[in-house]
């Protein structure tokens, strides 16, 4: 099996997979009670959130547990909203942004905010200047995808933080970080970040589990109330065995992130250059430096159908993702590939290829030539 | 006094020679359909079928009753003995049951005296039942035009007081009436005519195609939901799924592009026909419905139904798709079927298909395609699910 479509969820480590039966059949006590086992308990929670704080090089009571990315972000984006709606009712996102952060907004416009998406260029990267002219007196955050899941833009966050801090109403700043936690390196403080979202299953641990990054000087409201787990802010006994994985998964990435991310790096442009000799008509919607990504590659293949050679790559044992169904009653296609400008026909023949420290060189010529086979196949097909 | 479900079934009462056929075979179904529900006894009287069971059961036990086809009516009833005094208690209590919970002002009491040993006649019976339910209970009247609520007092070796006739499908007990195989698609229409078949009797299984890897695993999925749905109704169905890509391949590459879709439904006739006669099924069912799609015109189900020799039952034939919608409703299939996943991918559909297809036209085209080698290679990647 060669699995590439990381981004949508990674298989947990080995590791990980051990800490979290020895959680669940040894440490299986509530962080909350009194006795020995609910103490062993609380303890390998703080050491999980130790773990993920030096990673992240910020405080311990900075991070927060939740149940993964999508409550991250509605945490954060709900509570700032809300507390800070007296100053300004005005949000600035980009129109790439994931449903989780987009439908926050929707609702968010339904109960009188007003939201402004940024459009993104064909490299799927905000302008910085109509950032800079976007932001008004009553703008009171910019939250930011900042690894996007579909093309794997980086964006620009040092560029946004300097225009938000020239700004008068200097809005908060919010990074959806669920695929750039582990997989790009940054430092949250020297970016000036005030809240950050990351989750468990995108770094080879279990799903279920993810954090929040809270810069301290914010204080946010919950959105969940309750027993007054993490800190208040997020109530509900912890999932300790999620905890104790996501802890584990992230000590593995303190040592082997940077050199796991140059691999990807390689193989990325490897894998590129040997497509675009192999196979006519390919578009490459992701950039080839730094300004990406390295484990996020998103490809057109002219004339053919996405879902048509997910199905072929699938039955050669290669897994990989498209944004778009193949379907008779009205296709949703992608929001994010539209706004970078492909055409429908184009958004139809996009596949994206999200590798993983597990996949190697080998794999990458097994892949490309099963490619190369489908997609002249699906075009003698549809081509007539 | 206590308390069972009766249970009339109108057609097969009418079969008066194969009577007892009929009824033993709606028995079994029923046992079938309420056997994991629990039940204490099921037993014919005069007639009528009546379950024991508790009456913490009754919604479900009635729920799953109105699935087996042959019910025209479900009641739960208080029994008697043949008794008047008993009877008359008895009726106050069915009225007072239903007046709890609803605002019944008028009422009318019909009899039914299957036993003609019972000394008084069912007018009489009427009149005094009516009499003291008036007697008995305030702010009631009796009103024979529209009533409210009847009271339903019916003698036969026991007798049983009712004041509620729950709807069943009618139609005939499965399996009275021989075994077809539906083709089945993810659609709205194809569930629904395997039910209505099912419901004369037919014993229902189902062959399904999908043009993997063109579409997803997830519409054959799709169908074994839906097949799921349907057996609940029918029983247990084989689902006989075949993958024709290879056939569309074949088409797309050799045959005129519009006669795409005709061709490929004279294909899935054909493999449906082999998989009959392999195992005597005596009859095809579609959802098919005149003039719905390009390939449901009169002269497009000319070509279709000329490559099989098996009747082809189109019991839709005739419907307008809103009366299609609300029975896929009542069964419960329509939410799965809208689910999006495509049996047929759209590369394969023409733009402009053809609507008047011409027999000779279409037998030419096929002459570019080895017929029955491309349907042997498709039945032999056949893969056979028991749906339950």
């Amino acid at each position: 099996m060669i699995y590439l479509d990381n981004c949508a969820t990674t298989k947990p480590r080995k590791e990980v997979v051990d800490k979290m039966v020895e959680a669940m059949t040894i440490d299986f006590g509530n962080p909350s009670s009194l006795h020995r086992l609910g103490f062993h308990a609380e303890k390998k929670v703080k050491e999980a959130r130790e773990i993920i704080a030096d990673y992240l090089k910020v405080e311990n009571k900075e991070i927060y547990f939740t149940s993964g990315g999508t409550e991250s972000n509605n945490i954060a984006i709900q509570s700032i909203a809300r507390k800070y709606s007296k100053k300004g009712k005005h949000i600035i996102t980009s129109a790439i942004e994931h449903p989780s952060v987009l439908d926050v907004y929707k609702h968010l416009e339904d109960v009188g905010f007003s939201v402004t998406l940024l459009d993104v260029d064909e490299n799927g990267y905000v302008d910085l200047d109509t950032l800079s002219k976007e932001i008004k007196e009553d703008t009171i955050l910019v939250s930011i995808i900042h690894v996007n899941n579909e093309i794997g833009a980086l964006q620009n966050i040092k560029g946004i933080k300097e225009i938000i801090n020239k700004s008068v109403s200097k809005p908060l700043l919010h990074l959806d970080g669920i695929q750039s936690f582990g997989k790009v390196e940054f430092s949250l403080k020297a970016l000036g970040v005030d809240t950050y979202s990351f989750s468990g299953h995108k770094v080879y641990g279990p799903k279920g589990i993810g954090g929040l990054y809270i810069c301290k000087d914010l204080k946010l409201d919950p959105i969940l109330y309750g027993g007054g787990q993490e800190s208040g802010l997020r109530s509900g006994t912890e999932n300790v065995p999620g905890i104790i994985g996501l802890g584990e998964a992230v000590k593995i990435l303190s040592t082997n992130s940077r050199n796991e991310a140059q691999e990807a790096f390689k193989l990325k442009k490897y894998l590129v250059s040997k497509i675009i000799k192999e196979i006519e008509n390919v578009k490459v919607n992701t950039s080839l430096d730094a300004t990406s990504s390295p484990y996020i590659l998103s490809l057109t293949f002219k004339g053919t159908r996405g879902e048509i050679l997910l199905h072929y790559l699938e039955e050669k044992g290669i897994y990989v993702s498209t944004s778009s169904a193949c379907s008779s009653n009205g296709t949703t296609k992608s929001h994010v590939l539209k706004s970078i400008g492909l055409s429908n026909d184009e958004i139809e023949g996009t596949i994206r290829i999200c590798l993983s420290y597990e996949i190697t060189k080998e794999d990458i010529d097994y892949t490309v030539e099963q490619l190369r086979i489908a997609v002249n196949d699906i075009r003698s097909i549809i081509g007539r | 006094m206590d308390k069972v479900i009766s249970v009339s079934f109108g057609e097969i009462a009418l079969k008066s020679g194969n009577r007892k056929y009929f009824e033993d075979k709606l028995i079994k179904q029923m046992r079938k359909a309420i056997a994991d529900v629990g039940y204490e006894k099921i037993y014919k009287e005069m007639g009528k079928i009546y379950i024991e069971a508790s009456e913490d059961y009754y919604p479900q036990i009635i729920n799953r009753l109105r699935k087996v086809f042959g019910l025209v009516y479900i009641s739960p009833c208080i029994r008697v003995e043949q008794d008047f005094e008993e009877i008359k208690k008895a009726s106050i209590q069915a009225i007072l049951e239903r007046i709890e919970d609803s605002r019944i002002k008028t009422f009318k009491v019909e009899t039914n005296r299957a036993d003609k040993k019972f000394s008084m006649k069912s007018p009489e019976v009427s009149k005094e039942v009516g009499a003291v339910i008036l007697k008995n209970i305030e702010n009631l009247t009796v009103d024979v035009h529209k009533p409210d609520v009847f009271v339903y007092v019916d003698i036969r070796q026991n007798a049983y007081i009712y004041t509620e006739k729950i709807k069943g499908y009618g139609g005939l007990p499965i399996g009275t009436n021989g075994k077809g195989l539906l083709l089945l698609s993810g659609g709205i229409d194809s569930p629904v005519a395997g039910f209505m078949m099912a419901r004369r009797g037919v014993e229902i299984n189902a062959v399904h195609y999908h043009s993997y890897p063109f579409t997803s695993e997830r519409a054959e999925e799709k169908v074994k939901d839906l097949a799921g749905i349907l057996s609940r109704y029918i029983g247990t169905i084989k689902l006989f799924s075949v993958n024709i890509i290879e056939i569309q391949k074949q088409i797309n590459k050799n045959c005129p592009k519009d006669e795409m879709t005709i061709l490929s439904r004279r294909f899935m006739m054909r493999i449906a026909e082999s998989i009959a006669k392999e195992n005597n099924y005596q009859a095809l069912i579609t959802g098919e419905n005149l003039g719905q799609v390009a390939s449901q015109t009169i002269e497009g189900l000319n070509v279709t139904n000329s490559s099989v020799e098996l009747p082809v039952f189109r019991p839709l034939i005739g419907f307008d798709k809103v009366d299609i919608v609300d029975i896929a409703k009542d069964i419960e299939t329509y939410e799965t079927s809208i689910l999006p996943y495509d049996d047929c991918c759209t590369v394969f559909l023409p733009k402009h298909p053809v609507t008047k297809p011409r027999l000779d036209n279409i037998e030419e085209s096929e002459k570019a395609l080895d017929v029955d080698k491309l349907i042997e290679a498709a039945l032999d990647n056949m893969k056979t699910y028991i749906i339950q």
